[in-house]
């Protein structure tokens, strides 16, 4: 009694003409090699065992569709296709690095959280207080041109236009508001940061 | 001496191979997923 091997190529015909069987025989045929080269790249079981069945999702998708071109080098496709998965793995790494917190050493001492909590709010809501009043202090010409520059976000020229006077002159008005602010907060030892 | 401190990893890889239940979810896979063309335009369902 003769034993026949089916190609690769015969059963991949098979399988797009519907043959499901013919599936099962390439996968049992070719898991242990592609499952080992997945293997070798990642050294990961469960990643391993998801690389290599969306490896044969995409096999299966492009077989159904049609998409396949039968040149008698499916082991090379299919490994070209894990291969490249394989590498989509490792980016996809790189872009969210993942931390382990084994108790030693957390990485949330390091990475702190941007909100401010109820405590420095209060804080930032003084200092911004207490800045508002010492402006309040300054002459008016660089007051003016202070509270439209840091509060209205304005820029020379529109100062320089609302005001009358040259971009120069703002500027020179802008420089003595803030040199008079630090005479005053040094002065009075007026502590204005967290 | 060497080859009592230089392990071939190949005799491990040979008996790597993939889980049961994800060849089995393959297999599955590729029955219920049928391929439908309209009008030049093909469509993939998921048979349940």
């Amino acid at each position: 009694m003769k034993n026949y091997t089916l190609s690769d190529a015969v059963l991949v015909n098979n399988y797009i003409k519907g043959d499901e069987c013919a599936l099962s025989v390439l996968i049992e045929r070719h898991k242990q090699r592609i499952y080992s080269f997945i293997y070798s790249k990642v050294f990961d079981r469960d990643i391993s065992e998801d690389i290599f069945q969306d490896t044969f999702i995409k096999v299966i998708r492009t077989l159904k569709n049609g998409k396949y071109n039968e040149e008698g080098k499916f082991l090379p496709w299919v490994m070209r296709i894990a291969h490249n998965l394989v590498i989509d793995h490792f980016r996809k790494g790189n872009r969210m690095p993942k931390f382990e917190d084994n108790g030693e050493f957390s990485i949330f001492s390091v990475i702190s959280d941007g909100n401010l909590n109820a405590e420095k709010r209060l804080i930032k809501d003084q200092v911004e207080e207490d800045l508002r009043n010492l402006i309040q202090e300054l002459p008016d010409d660089q007051k003016e041109v202070l509270i439209m520059r840091m509060y209205r976000d304005m820029s020379f020229k529109e100062i320089s236009d609302k005001t009358g006077v040259s971009i120069n002159t703002a500027l020179g008005r802008m420089r003595y508001a803030l040199i008079n602010l630090r005479k005053v907060i040094e002065k009075n030892n007026i502590v204005l940061t967290n | 001496m060497a080859k009592f401190y230089f392990k071939s990893s190949r005799k491990e890889e040979k008996h790597l191979v993939p889980n049961r239940r994800t060849i089995d979810f393959l297999l599955n896979y590729s029955k219920s997923l049928q391929v439908v063309e309209y009008q030049k335009i093909k469509f993939e369902t998921i048979l349940n």
